[in-house]
């Protein structure tokens, strides 16, 4: 029955993505004739089921004449760490319609984990419902992973040939770089020199062009009809703030560590200290992970909004059905693409400009009287 | 929380960090640096022309201020050299006309003295040539007068009476 479902939303996860390419050819790919309250549980699963990663990059699906189910994408490399190395294709879960059997293993995939099953691919369940099966080291190649691959070659690319310009043009930036070369400028203006200084700001430079350029083009990837989420996955947006953190942290100078276990300094007699600093030295301690912690949450739960708000519009169409309803979901759902270009570029301007703002901290160098 | 950790996937984080660092040094490396330095150089050349033509705009002002004063300097010259030159110019003439007024005198005295001893030759000859004159007539006519004695005495009685010396 859970199986069904999953068909059931790649089915319907393909009449959304064909919507956001082909709004005017949406309706005829919407034959299921499901029941109203079965299609707003649908789509709820369908976004659900979006604003995870994924093990195949399809880019949509349609059910074919004689009730298969056809998937238009491509399978990615699956990698399990499993008492030795398992390296096999996704499509071998038939989008975990099948178990997948590797020397002797077999594998299911359970709301887009992967478990250790018996060959009937049996999950069990304890009482909360959660599975208890296996779930093997999984370091697979998903549909986040080549995205970030994707943004990899494009910034690489992107920027060498940005520098690369330079010396063939006499100094002056030439053909894209024009338009991001400004950009360039205004992180080191207007984020890394207030915030951090003349002296320190270049060291920091390269991590915050990076990061930037990084979360900004995964989010303006995660509107496109690619459909990819990733920079609304907890696990990437960690990854970067755990960056952040651990830059800010290994970098910060004797400043910086005075500040947070000596904030008052030589302001007040020891004996005067001691009683509140058994209250501020916890609460500055706290804030060291505090901090990057309220970006990864922020990036996250911003990207998860939006991609939540625009689907759930979209999914309006197929409720309202009607020559009225459906047009205006879809220019909202237009209108609230448009302010998601903005967000995407909000929130890759917020996570650096903060980072740059703890860098600052870090870097802090007052002058001793 | 729990749905958050749930979700949180190593192989997911192992990538992204993976990625993401590489990006970060190859960029760092490739386009970073040398984007930045391009940029810093351009910054200074632009910095550095404004700074020279700044310079060079005050140093044509102060050459064209020089040439200004110069000038200014130049015709107070002129204009003093011409004061000078009309004051040298009347006073040459002034001497001019006094040493020339000095020398007429000069002259003029000495052809009056000339004249004077000229005229005072002049008389004393014809005093000379009168007296010689005088003397011969009287001898001739003494010569005739004289023929006999008693007119000769009645003529120097005559004679005598009749010279008057002026």
């Amino acid at each position: 029955m859970k199986r069904k479902s999953t068909i059931l939303i790649n089915a319907k996860k393909s009449v959304a993505l064909l919507a956001i390419l082909f709004v005017g050819f949406a309706f005829a790919n919407n034959k299921e004739d499901a029941k109203e309250g079965d299609l707003k549980t649908e789509i709820k699963e369908y976004i659900a089921h979006h604003l995870l990663d994924s093990y195949d990059f399809s880019l949509f699906s349609y059910t074919n004449a004689q009730g298969e189910h056809v998937y238009i994408g491509a399978p990615l490399p699956i990698i399990l760490w499993d008492n030795g190395l398992k390296l096999f294709s996704s499509s071998k879960f038939h989008h975990g319609e099948t178990v997948a059997a590797v020397d002797g293993n077999h594998y299911a995939l359970y709301h887009n984990k992967i478990y250790k099953t018996d060959a009937a691919g049996t999950i069990n369940y304890d009482e909360s419902h959660h599975p208890t099966n296996v779930k093997p080291l999984d370091f697979s190649i998903t549909k986040s992973v080549v995205s970030m691959m994707l943004v990899f070659a494009i910034m690489f690319f992107l920027f060498k040939s940005l520098a690369a310009s330079y010396a063939k043009n006499g100094g002056i930036a030439a053909g894209a770089g024009r338009f991001f070369e400004p950009i360039v400028l205004y992180i080191r203006d207007d984020i890394a020199l207030p915030n951090i200084g003349e002296k320190k700001h270049k060291k920091y430079m390269s991590f915050l062009l990076t990061i930037f350029f990084f979360i900004w083009f995964l989010n303006i990837l995660g509107l496109t009809p690619l459909g990819v989420n990733v920079t609304g996955n907890i696990a990437v947006t960690f990854g970067l703030a755990l960056l952040t953190f651990l830059i800010t942290n290994l970098t910060g100078t004797k400043d910086y560590w005075l500040h947070i276990f000596d904030p008052l300094g030589s302001t007040m007699a020891w004996y005067a200290k001691v009683p509140l600093y058994i209250i501020l030295i916890p609460i500055e301690v706290l804030g060291i992970f505090i901090k990057p912690f309220s970006l990864l949450i922020r990036l996250y739960a911003n990207m998860q909004a939006g991609h939540i708000v625009l689907m759930s519009l979209i999914g309006l169409m197929f409720i309202f059905k009607s020559w009225l309803g459906s047009p205006l979901s879809f220019g909202l759902a237009f209108a609230i693409s448009l302010i998601e270009v903005l967000v995407a570029l909000l929130q890759a301007y917020i996570f650096t400009m903060l980072s740059a703002l703890y860098f600052g901290f870090a870097a802090v160098e007052h002058e001793h009287h | 929380m729990e749905k958050l950790l749930e979700e949180f996937s190593l192989g997911l984080f192992f990538w992204q960090t993976l990625l993401f660092v590489g990006l970060l040094f190859l960029l760092a490396k490739y386009a970073w640096k040398p984007i930045l330095s391009a940029v810093e150089e351009r910054e200074n050349t632009i910095k550095d022309s404004l700074e020279a033509a700044e310079k060079a705009k005050a140093d044509m002002e102060a050459v064209q201020a020089d040439n200004k004063r110069i000038l200014k300097e130049a015709r107070a010259e002129r204009d003093a050299l011409l004061a000078e030159a009309k004051k040298t110019s009347t006073q040459i003439v002034n001497d001019a006309k006094e040493a020339a007024q000095t020398e007429a005198d000069k002259i003029a005295a000495a052809a009056q003295a000339a004249i004077q001893q000229e005229k005072n030759a002049a008389i004393n000859d014809l005093k000379a040539q009168v007296a010689g004159l005088s003397v011969d007539i009287a001898q001739k006519v003494l010569q005739g007068e004289l023929a006999d004695q008693k007119k000769q005495e009645q003529l120097v009685e005559k004679l005598v009476k009749d010279i008057e010396i002026k």
